[in-house]
């Protein structure tokens, strides 16, 4: 089986501009937020996205400038802040183009790309305005061919007229970028906790990185297969990185970082500070591992670590952090 | 004469969570609707089963999750995969009683905006977060409670953007959409419980919270609403309040 390491800086090199592409993780959870510091270091621009419910990975490369168009369900880092700043003020001024859905509509679009069908019926959208409302005009959607033509078909069921259907489409990206807890060094995976939408995403990819926080024995996750979401031979590249998700959680490991998440969020809500957030986290560092030190190091991460009976930090304080 | 020795924002949530049964299946929305659902499984429903859109099925919090995917909603839960075996097997099967959800606007007929205020959703004045899972939910369940804080703007009679279908348009304007089940049963506020009528769909005012008059109600509300019948909101147990600031939400995330 082949050796698929890969730097994470070359990684995200991979990654041109104008990509289509997805990130794993749910809102506060499981973000490659390592790989998305890399691709606006690297100063990407007119990404195109596709998600269900994205957390700061979005917010942050919407705010860098690096993404033209989405297409999404929801954008927020829930309790932490009510919609996600730099993409409510890049929707305000008219600097993204942007598709509504809903994550049902979402993670199905992503399984039937996944299971390689053209589209999915669903139950769910009639009478809604994700049905009767567009926020592209028919020009946007017909000059990139990634964009579906139409945003999707109500239709009674050919088996019974009495039987309405939504059917969206299938959802096709040139990469997905999954951070996971375990990998081995052949890209067989596991994933603790809520796999979210993250498999359907890897499957409907040309290329899936994964970037995990520990590299483990091929045969240790052989022991337990059924574990094991995806067949290693569909992941193209594995990046090793130790709080790869930060500020976000990952399950079994460690707990979202509200002091980051705080600084973010108050630094997103103005051009200026937002600027000062990016010199001083991203651009004003070499790698990942300068991010680390910035954000309080070891003694910062610690605080952090899962409680093992818990899965995350019970002690943990969202609030009232002076 | 009492003195309130609650606020308004705990009565709300104890309300909301009084709407739950025991044993209902319950997919709850992030925000207020998680301290609504998780105070119901603290006090009189501890055999509701609790599911969040992002991969758990009855979860038994021990801490407030900040998230609908966040890893305190792991605790004990019976089973963990991600949506689609939840919106696809338990919510459009029809397995969930009850949808929780919470939004920035709600009209007479229950429908929501979780989307954009606005007229012209790509200029918007204000984008929100979107819809997530509240579209599906309110489309899905077998019925919606819906929990908002009472302002007039929140109120108004037609939401900018439909995000989440109640009624529609009231009378059998839902079913006619295409769906198959569900819509709204009750809103609950910081002003008081709204239900529906049977025929027309239209929002009522079945109780006014304690200190507030009916006529209150109806003149912070942007639509009409007929408040002939308001009762009186019972006013919280002393045991709910001591568990929802103790066990539910001790660190005041949500309550002020």
């Amino acid at each position: 089986m082949p050796d698929k390491m890969i730097e994470l800086a070359k990684a995200a090199a991979l990654v041109p501009d104008g990509a289509s592409v997805s990130f794993g993780g749910f809102t506060t959870q499981r973000h490659p937020m390592a790989f998305v510091y890399e691709l606006i270091r690297l100063g990407r621009r007119n990404l195109y996205l596709f998600g269900h419910s994205p957390g700061g990975d979005w917010d942050i490369l919407i705010g860098a400038g690096c993404v033209k168009r989405v297409e999404l369900a929801y954008k927020a880092d829930e309790a932490f802040n009510t919609a996600g700043p730099r993409w409510r003020r890049a929707v305000e001024r008219g600097e993204i183009e942007w598709k509504d859905y809903s994550n049902f509509s979402m993670v199905s679009r992503f399984t039937a790309g996944a299971m390689g069908i053209p589209f999915i019926p669903i139950r769910s959208l009639l009478g809604s305005d994700l049905v009767n409302k567009q926020a592209l005009t028919a020009e946007q959607r017909a000059t990139d061919p990634r964009t579906s033509p139409k945003k999707l078909h109500v239709m009674d069921s050919p088996f019974n007229p009495a039987d309405r259907v939504v059917l969206v489409p299938a959802i096709h990206t040139e990469f997905a970028i999954l951070h996971v807890q375990k990998s081995t060094v052949n890209g067989t995976i596991r994933i603790e906790g809520q796999t979210f939408g993250d498999v359907q995403q890897a499957l409907c990819a040309d290329t899936v990185i994964v970037t995990a926080e520990e590299i483990v024995e091929e045969a240790h996750l052989r022991q337990e297969p059924e574990r094991n979401p995806l067949p290693y031979f569909v992941v193209n590249h594995v990046c090793h990185v130790p709080y790869g998700a930060h500020p976000y959680a990952v399950f079994n490991y460690y707990d979202y970082d509200p002091r980051q998440l705080k600084t973010y969020h108050d630094s997103a809500r103005n051009d200026e500070d937002f600027h000062h957030y990016l010199e001083e986290f991203v651009y004003g560092v070499k790698d990942f591992a300068g991010y680390l030190d910035t954000v309080g190091g070891a003694t910062r991460l610690d605080s952090l670590k899962a409680a093992p009976t818990f899965g995350y930090r019970p002690d943990l304080k969202r609030r009232r952090l002076d | 004469m009492t003195t309130q020795n609650y606020t308004l924002t705990e009565l709300m949530t104890v309300a909301s969570a009084h709407e739950i049964k025991d044993g209902d299946v319950v997919f709850a929305g992030t925000g207020l609707p998680m301290l609504g659902v998780m105070l119901a499984q603290q006090t009189h429903a501890p055999n509701c089963i609790i599911i969040f859109e992002a991969g758990t099925v009855d979860s038994q919090l021990a801490h407030l999750p900040m998230s609908v995917g966040d890893p305190r909603n792991m605790r004990d839960a019976a089973t963990a995969a991600g949506l689609n075996e939840v919106f696809s097997y338990m919510l459009q099967a029809g397995r969930v009683d009850v949808g929780f959800l919470s939004g920035a606007q709600v009209d007479r007929f229950g429908n929501i905006n979780s989307t954009s205020i606005g007229f012209d959703p790509r200029h918007p004045q204000v984008r929100f977060s979107g819809s997530g899972g509240a579209c599906d939910i309110a489309c899905l369940a077998q019925r919606t409670i819906i929990i908002a804080r009472h302002e007039k703007r929140r109120f108004p009679e037609k939401v900018d953007y439909i995000t989440s279908p109640g009624w529609l348009n009231g009378g059998d304007s839902r079913q006619k959409s295409g769906l198959v089940r569900g819509g709204p049963t009750v809103v609950v506020t910081t002003k008081g419980v709204m239900r529906f009528r049977a025929d027309t769909k239209t929002m009522y005012l079945a109780s006014c919270h304690p200190g507030l008059t009916p006529q209150e109600v109806a003149d912070d509300t942007g639509f009409p609403l007929d408040i002939d019948e308001a009762t009186e909101t019972p006013v919280p147990t002393l045991a709910e309040l001591h568990i929802l600031r103790q066990v539910v939400d001790p660190e005041r995330v949500f309550l002020k």
